[in-house]
């Protein structure tokens, strides 16, 4: 790794979480491409945006190709993009289970597999991939969400496992209920019965989850891979 | 399948790479009929994946041609395209091809 400042790709990037997190490593000086799929009005010298669906496959691919030739390398990876879906299973269509699937799933995978074989080539790379404290609750109401975010789970050990040999770490960290638009829409006594939960039971923030990734990003935990921290004391 | 094909140059140079990031000697006179993987192969699983990894890369990097050597088709063809380099070479001259004809 050279002292240039190191690059991050991150999925999601235009609003909410994503965008705290690309912002952060912006004012550190750090390079930053986003991916989402609508246009961005963040604005930086360093940051690059690519309009695209993560579970896109040529798509993805087209945007790291452009990071190769942009920055030269990739050192991370945050997968933050995602939706959800909060509704009875037995009222929730096979299309809306799909579109969570792919986003979350498909789009983690193919963000990760892409992202890889550029960290590889640079020598190594971190990924960090989201789940939710609501896998560990199995959290009644968003069956499809829960059930596409256990599978991120798998998708991180499995994915440590065979990146490791390259030098790339993977990691993922489940935040409690943040506000943001995908918790938004939750009514506030739900919000309220799931926060009595957690160990320690209050809304997380962004800055929350910015730490966690940060520790994963960071040489600190060279040594960790394949782990999820969950915020609030659940697990 | 002759010397002068550049990806047949090109998945040898890449096979001797992998071998001498292993540490390992690449033997002499090695061609079309080398056996990658599988029994007598040169590579393990991991090299072979560094090693198609690279090659798509390179391939979009030398030809302006974005393939997928490890796709569906590559996976489940009987006689796997990574068996020996020559086998490898005729697959992404094919997918070479049939990215250029689209």
């Amino acid at each position: 790794m050279g002292s240039d400042p190191p690059v991050t790709l991150i999925t999601g990037a235009r609003k909410g979480i994503g965008r705290f997190l690309a912002e952060r490593l912006l004012a550190r000086g750090e390079r930053v491409a986003g991916i989402s799929r609508s246009p961005t009005d963040l604005k930086h010298a360093h940051y690059q945006h690519f309009e695209c669906d993560v579970a896109d496959d040529q798509g993805v691919r087209g945007a790291i190709q452009a990071i190769r030739r942009g920055f030269g390398r990739l050192d991370n990876l945050v997968n933050n993009a995602g939706i959800a879906s909060m509704n009875h299973a037995l009222l929730t269509p096979a299309a809306t289970v799909e579109r969570v699937l792919r986003t979350n799933v498909v789009g983690a995978f193919v963000a990760a597999r892409e992202s890889a074989k550029l960290m590889r080539q640079g020598g190594g790379g971190r990924i960090v991939n989201f789940t939710t404290v609501a896998v560990p609750f199995a959290l009644e109401g968003e069956a499809a969400y829960v059930a596409s975010k256990a599978a991120v789970e798998s998708l991180t050990r499995v994915l440590a496992r065979e990146l490791g040999p390259f030098g790339i770490r993977v990691n993922a960290v489940g935040p409690t209920p943040i506000d943001t638009d995908l918790t938004r829409a939750v009514p506030r006594e739900k919000i309220e019965a799931l926060l009595a939960r957690q160990v320690l039971p209050r809304m997380g923030t962004p800055e929350d989850v910015a730490q966690v990734v940060d520790f994963f990003l960071s040489p600190a935990s060279e040594f960790v891979t394949g782990q999820v921290i969950y915020l609030g004391g659940v697990r | 399948m002759n010397d002068a094909n550049p990806v047949l140059e090109l998945v040898k140079r890449l096979t001797v790479e992998e071998l001498s990031a292993q540490g390992l000697e690449t033997p002499d006179g090695i061609g079309p009929e080398t056996r990658l993987f599988g029994k007598d192969g040169l590579l393990d699983s991991m090299a072979l994946v560094s090693l198609v990894m690279s090659l798509e890369q390179e391939i979009a990097e030398q030809f302006g041609t974005e393939i997928a050597l490890a796709d569906d088709k590559a996976l489940s063809q009987k006689h796997s395209p990574f068996r020996t380099i020559g086998s490898l070479v005729a697959y992404a001259n094919g997918e070479i091809e049939a990215a250029r004809g689209k």
